[in-house]
């Protein structure tokens, strides 16, 4: 995952802060208290996931021109490649607060892969990535990431 | 103004309750990840094999930092980590505890380690982490 330009916008942290329960006027409301001492909204501190709207390959949002593997006519309309990926870890180490009104860009870097077992005896595929989010005007690091991802895999039937 | 905490100080604070899957919806729709394993029962029951749709990861860590936020003041996070341990599924409570494990400096600065864990309505953990605050 790349973007080049990830705008945070006020209206977009309102959008997230209501979905995760989190309507700290320091990220909800310009005019209070809490936003004026930090110099604007700011975005809760896992806000930088939402990159992947501004990525224009992201994987997990419908395109015009291309087939959706979630349910339409048919439950499922297309076959693509890691849609068993779960979310296992996600860690950030922040710089400074992430502000309503500036931008930033995203670059990726791969990190290790490695299987465990899982409890019921199949296999569990680990893949790791680095997030770096950089203000786009300076250059400045303003937050790191690890992301994560297990794709379970069932243990072989006996019969097989 | 510094805050001032022990190790050993905790506070515990139920950050969502009976978890909608509209509220799963508002997530997906802000954060831009639109996997069908989140909002389309069709998909996630027939093609998926899930019982139903269950919430993003990323939806809990959010919830989860709450309890952080409300404790050390927005703006205040150093580092913030978890692993997802337990799917959340609609229904669910989200039941954060966080605990102060120790208390040092870091670039001059005072900080406090957090151990937290958040539980679903029947005790069983969903996400567990560690987290790194500013306390000046």
């Amino acid at each position: 995952m790349a973007v080049e330009r990830f705008p945070i916008e006020a209206s977009h942290i309102l959008m997230f802060a209501r979905a995760i329960g989190d309507e700290n006027p320091a990220y909800t409301d310009a005019a209070s208290d809490a936003a004026k001492a930090l110099g604007g909204v700011i975005a809760p501190p896992t806000f930088t996931m939402s990159a992947t709207q501004f990525d224009p390959a992201a994987m997990l949002r419908p395109k015009l021109d291309e087939p959706w593997f979630g349910s339409g006519a048919t439950p499922s309309g297309a076959e693509i490649a890691r849609t068993g990926a779960l979310h296992a870890e996600q860690h950030f180490e922040y710089f400074r607060p992430v502000l309503a009104g500036e931008v930033l860009t995203l670059t990726e870097r791969a990190g290790t892969t490695w299987t465990k077992m899982s409890k019921s005896g199949g296999s569990l595929v680990f893949d790791e990535r680095f997030h770096d989010y950089c203000s786009a005007e300076t250059g400045d690091v303003v937050v790191t990431a690890r992301f994560v991802s297990v794709i379970p895999i069932p243990a072989p039937s006996s019969e097989a | 103004m510094t805050i001032e905490l022990q190790v050993g100080d905790s506070r515990t604070e139920t950050v969502l309750e009976n978890i909608s899957r509209t509220r799963i919806v508002m997530y997906a729709g802000a954060s831009g990840d639109y996997n069908p394993l989140h909002s389309d029962e069709i998909y996630v029951t027939q093609v998926a094999g899930y019982p139903t749709v269950f919430a993003h990861g990323m939806l809990s860590m959010g919830a989860t930092g709450k309890v952080l936020t409300d404790w050390v003041g927005a703006g205040k996070l150093k580092r913030f980590g978890v692993r997802f341990v337990n799917q959340v599924w609609p229904g669910d409570d989200l039941v954060v505890t966080a605990t102060v494990d120790a208390l040092h400096d870091e670039d001059g600065r005072p900080v406090a380690d957090f151990t937290v864990t958040t539980l679903n309505q029947h005790g069983k953990p969903v996400v567990t982490g560690t987290a790194t605050a500013f306390l000046d």
